[in-house]
């Protein structure tokens, strides 16, 4: 595929490692946001391969991960609620919530599809007038955008029943209250790739300013992740912090305009719950005022039993990048794809189906 | 979540355009992206264009790095 096979060069890649063994010294600790970059680093071997004073952590950028157990026990009532036909992406269906997921639900006669686009829940929604049609609204700032549109789309055409579930989250207030907790001392991010093609690399400049650190944005094939990295430890040796780009060809500092405009006229900042990390302010995406008829919260009456964690699980611990999945004592034992405990086993961009699916740690 | 994986654009209707990724046609929205051309290639996210991949970017990043690993310390750091 052309854009992706170009940097996925062996060659080309095993010369970048060896450029950063020549120039790294001083110890640095990256973290790479995603959970995209967390399997590029660990099915391409990237982690072994840098030299050891590079230690690489794994984020919080996972949307499933991150969506609070109560979240999702508001998608699985929705669910059980008679004539609603719940619309999802495929990936939030086997999350666990405090006593269900939206599998079980399934399981139990709840009408639950999954969709690949906001397009297709607004066709099922065309398709079933006397149905409510909700859409499950997970996603960073990358996939925010595509649900305003299906929003807009909605109101143009009159459509009454479609719904959307605002769950979305993101991620610069995140990090900021990462860095503001202390818990972890970070020299680099890898900030997000997909996020940033929308919000472009602006956002991230309070990082070198206020704590620092340095920041570069990459791409998601070995090469981008490796120029980043290169990148990073150019600045950490330097001195020099500040915002850098090393996937030029889809983000730029002001991201994609047209996005971030449909972003803002639908959905307006709130506090958001995240799980494992706890509530933050601004980092949530609510429905307008003026959309409200199209927010599930505000169009059906929804009791939620109090939320509750899985006993034993760390994911929220992975998630903040204070543990990893081998830390964990469920992990391949009670905790595994088939049988997930906790999210991060459970979405393809979770750590520990990660580490789980490229057997990373194994080494230990 | 985030993933999107580029996509060549084959041609365009209204807010909707045809799309080829390795050999399969697919009918995606172009409302995040009203300035696509035929021909250009996109990164598509959960059916939708986010962006249009610029091509002299790319060229400029993979004359980067394979300079970057040639050896010449004058050429480490262009434009930086």
């Amino acid at each position: 595929m052309k854009y992706a096979a170009e940097y996925r060069n062996a060659e080309l890649g095993k010369q970048l490692i060896e450029r950063i063994r020549r120039r790294s010294g001083k110890p640095a600790r990256l973290m790479e946001f995603c959970g995209g970059h967390t399997i590029t680093i660990v099915k391409h071997g990237i982690r072994q391969l840098l030299p050891d004073n590079i230690e690489m952590l794994s984020g919080p950028g996972c949307p499933v991960c991150v969506t609070a157990s109560a979240d999702l026990d508001k998608a699985i009532a929705l669910a059980r609620l008679p004539g609603v036909i719940i619309t999802s992406f495929g990936d939030m269906l086997r999350v666990p919530g405090s006593y269900a997921s939206l599998q079980q639900a399934k399981a139990e006669d709840a009408d639950v599809r999954i969709v690949y686009s906001t397009q297709d829940a607004l066709q099922i929604a065309r398709e079933n007038p006397a149905k409510s049609v909700v859409f499950i609204g997970v996603g960073f700032e990358t996939t925010a955008p595509t649900i305003a549109v299906s929003v807009l789309e909605a109101a143009r055409e009159g459509i009454e029943n479609y719904f959307v579930l605002s769950l979305h989250k993101l991620c610069p207030p995140v990090m900021k209250a990462l860095l503001d907790s202390g818990e972890v001392r970070l020299d680099g991010i890898v900030c997000p790739g997909h996020v940033s093609v929308i919000t472009g690399s602006r956002p991230y400049e309070f990082i070198p300013r206020d704590y620092g650190i340095a920041c570069a944005v990459a791409g998601f094939e070995p090469l981008d992740v490796l120029l980043c990295i290169d990148m990073l430890v150019a600045q950490i040796e330097n001195n020099t912090p500040k915002v850098e780009i090393a996937y030029r060809r889809s983000v730029s500092p002001e991201g994609n305009r047209r996005a971030l405009e449909v972003m803002e006229q639908v959905f307006t900042p709130c506090p958001a719950d995240w799980r494992g990390i706890g509530t933050i302010p601004g980092s949530g995406l609510a429905v307008r005022e003026e959309f409200r008829r199209f927010d599930a919260e505000q169009a059906f009456k929804l009791e939620i039993p109090p939320p509750r964690e899985p006993k034993g699980c760390i994911c929220g611990d992975i998630l903040r990048g204070v543990k990893t999945p081998i830390d964990c004592r469920l992990f391949r034992r009670t905790c595994t794809p088939e049988h997930p405990v906790g999210p991060c086993m459970v979405s393809a961009e979770g750590s520990c189906a990660i580490y789980y699916q490229y057997g990373e740690g194994h080494e230990r | 979540m985030c993933l999107a994986i580029p996509a060549l654009v084959k041609a365009i209707d209204g807010q909707q355009a045809d799309v080829e990724i390795e050999g399969v046609s697919r009918r995606v929205s172009i409302w995040l992206t009203p300035e696509v051309k035929v021909g250009d290639y996109v990164l598509l996210h959960t059916g939708y264009a986010i962006n249009v991949i610029d091509a002299a970017e790319a060229e400029i990043t993979l004359g980067l790095m394979r300079e970057m690993v040639s050896g010449s310390e004058a050429g480490e750091q262009p434009g930086a």
